[in-house]
């Protein structure tokens, strides 16, 4: 079954298009990779597939449901979550109060309701021992951990990750990615953006491309990888 | 961790419930102080009341909302207006009459956060500065009360005002001094609902949206949270708190004017002063910094504009060596806290330690 879909969706800035003419389908449970150069309009996808921004063209349909106009926080609460490039905390909030806020607004439950669920994805996401610190305050890593257990307290069917596993050390991946493999796992849909490709490679089913805002290929990881356009384009190899 | 872990979450600290009962025990006291107290306290505790009611609204729409706002004059003027309007044009008493400032300050603030909600950040803060200059210059033209030189309440009104006589018969004061004490009291009573009530808020789910949406929009937004709705919610009742206390301090003044009831100086200078030295974003910190406040003008009132300027020193050293303020490093000091709203996550079920 379908659970997202994007048809001809098309965003300017001004004269700059940074989106042109999108159209993919991920079907429920699959791992979609998104890779392409800086700049490519990864992150653009993701705030028209979240909301954060608004497509100029095209229609996005998610879980059954037309939402090309629907607000952030209803695509939230329709089952969409997802993490920032640049990790976005509540800073003057303890990050166990970060997930708290994720888990009762983004699935309209009390406080109560929500408590062990929070301190479970704490847990999964190790980050149980600086539940009680402020945001603010955090590493790297432990952001990046945050962002991701946030978008996960929100209870999401479909989660957008967007390189998070960019800046960290090789065995700070490894256990981020085992996270998100068990997340995979459970039945949650993934779309994750991610320049890391072994991290990325090593999770999802398909990959798309994307450069200068058009899909560029979308298919079979190691076929995409190994695509003359993918090769020229995105690895500025000359084949 | 393994799966038998368990989890729960403390709001409460040890300090907080013996604070609880130090409030009790202070509310209890402030009530019965007429009793004994002089006229002066009496009118020395109302000014300090209804500064630190319009300390914690302002505290409640910047500290926690985001919404620094220059323009609460505006609602302190309007609901002060109201109130005199309901009781020289409607002859209405003036202790009901005070309600009817809250709901004018609200009406007025609808319309006008269209306008200031399309403004950020120093954006808003001029805006908001705007939108109460605009309400002092049309509340000039209102000839029947006084135009731009203002006007009395009557004597009629002011005499006849509920349970003024029962207080004059039970205190056996005068006139004047009953109705001191009646200002007090309704003053006592807006200072202990609005702390609970902010307090409550705080504790619940939408407490915690507000901070989100204070730290970080697009993020509050992404994660559920109804960020317009936090912020219309914020600003209604920031805006119908301070009118109900604009009201009342004109009750207790009997005579207003635009000049005086829309001072910027007044109603929004000194209430964020309150805030910042005291620290933002707690409602400790405008009840320790109205405090400071109020000892400072009684040292320092007579030295004219040298105390403006004091006050502007001290409150731009708290910003560059104590953003969080006086109430901020004593936390920081002492872990202490009065109203608790952290929700702390303790592990383990028999754990039962506090802080």
């Amino acid at each position: 079954m379908t659970i997202l879909s994007l048809k001809n969706v098309s965003k300017s800035f001004g004269a700059l298009t940074v989106t042109e003419d999108v159209s993919f389908d991920v079907v429920q449970g699959q791992a979609l990779g998104i890779i392409g150069p800086n700049g490519a309009g990864k992150s653009t996808l993701f705030n028209l597939i979240t909301g954060n921004l608004t497509s100029d063209a095209g229609s996005i349909h998610f879980d059954g449901a037309d939402v090309t106009r629907v607000p952030p926080m209803q695509r939230c609460l329709s089952g969409i979550g997802r993490s920032f490039q640049i990790p976005q905390p509540f800073d003057h909030l303890t990050v166990f109060e970060n997930l708290l806020v994720a888990a009762t607004h983004g699935q309209s439950k009390s406080e109560h309701e929500v408590e062990e669920d929070c301190a479970r994805i704490l847990e999964q996401t190790e980050l149980l021992d600086v539940a009680n610190n402020t945001a603010g305050g955090l590493r790297l890593l432990q952001r990046k951990r945050l962002e991701l257990a946030r978008a996960m307290a929100t209870n999401p069917k479909l989660l957008l990750l967007d390189e998070i596993a960019g800046g960290l050390t090789a065995a700070e991946c490894t256990a981020l990615i085992n996270t998100i493999k068990g997340l995979h796992s459970s039945g949650v849909t993934i779309i994750w953006i991610e320049h890391v490709l072994h991290a990325l490679t090593s999770v999802v089913e398909r990959l798309l491309v994307l450069d200068f805002g058009k899909v560029i290929g979308l298919g079979d990881p190691d076929e995409i990888m190994n695509s003359r356009e993918v090769k020229e384009i995105y690895l500025g190899i000359e084949v | 961790m393994t799966d038998t872990a368990m989890y729960r979450v403390q709001t409460q600290t040890r300090a907080s419930y013996s604070a609880g009962a130090v409030c009790i025990a202070l509310i209890i006291l402030f009530i019965l102080l007429p009793t004994f107290a002089s006229r002066g306290l009496i009118q020395d505790l109302f000014f300090i009341f209804t500064m630190l009611v319009l300390a914690q609204f302002w505290n409640l729409l910047a500290g926690y909302g985001g919404l620094v706002s220059v323009g609460q004059q505006a609602f302190v003027g309007m609901g002060a207006y109201a109130m005199f309007g309901g009781v020289i044009l409607w002859g209405m008493d003036p202790v009901p009459a005070i309600l009817l400032g809250g709901v004018a300050a609200l009406i007025v603030a609808i319309p006008t956060a269209f306008f200031a909600f399309r403004l950020q950040g120093a954006y808003f803060a001029i805006g908001t500065w705007v939108i109460a200059e605009v309400m002092r210059l049309l509340v000039a033209q209102w000839k029947v009360l006084g135009g731009g030189t203002g006007t009395s309440l009557p004597r009629t009104a002011t005499r006849q005002m509920w349970v003024t006589e029962w207080i004059q018969a039970t205190f056996d004061v005068r006139g004047a001094a009953a109705r001191d004490i009646l200002t007090y009291w309704l003053a006592l009573a807006l200072v202990i609902a609005t702390i609970a009530g902010i307090y409550w808020l705080l504790r619940t789910k939408r407490g915690l949206a507000l901070a989100a949406v204070r730290d970080n929009v697009e993020a509050a937004k992404s994660v559920g949270v109804d960020a317009v709705r936090m912020k219309w919610l914020v600003y209604l009742v920031a805006a119908a708190g301070t009118g109900l206390t604009g009201a009342l301090i004109y009750l207790q003044k009997l005579r207003i004017s635009p000049d005086a009831a829309f001072s910027v100086t007044d109603w929004t200078a000194y209430v964020i002063f309150i805030v910042v030295i005291g620290g933002i974003g707690t409602i400790e910190g405008p009840i320790l910094g109205v405090l400071i406040f109020f000892i400072l003008q009684s040292l320092l009132a007579d030295y004219g504009s040298w105390y403006l300027m004091v006050l502007g020193l001290i409150g731009i050293a708290i910003m560059l060596f104590a953003p969080r303020g006086i109430w901020g490093l004593i936390t920081e000091k002492t872990g202490l806290q009065i109203f608790p709203v952290r929700r702390r996550l303790v592990i383990g079920a028999q754990s039962n330690k506090e802080d």
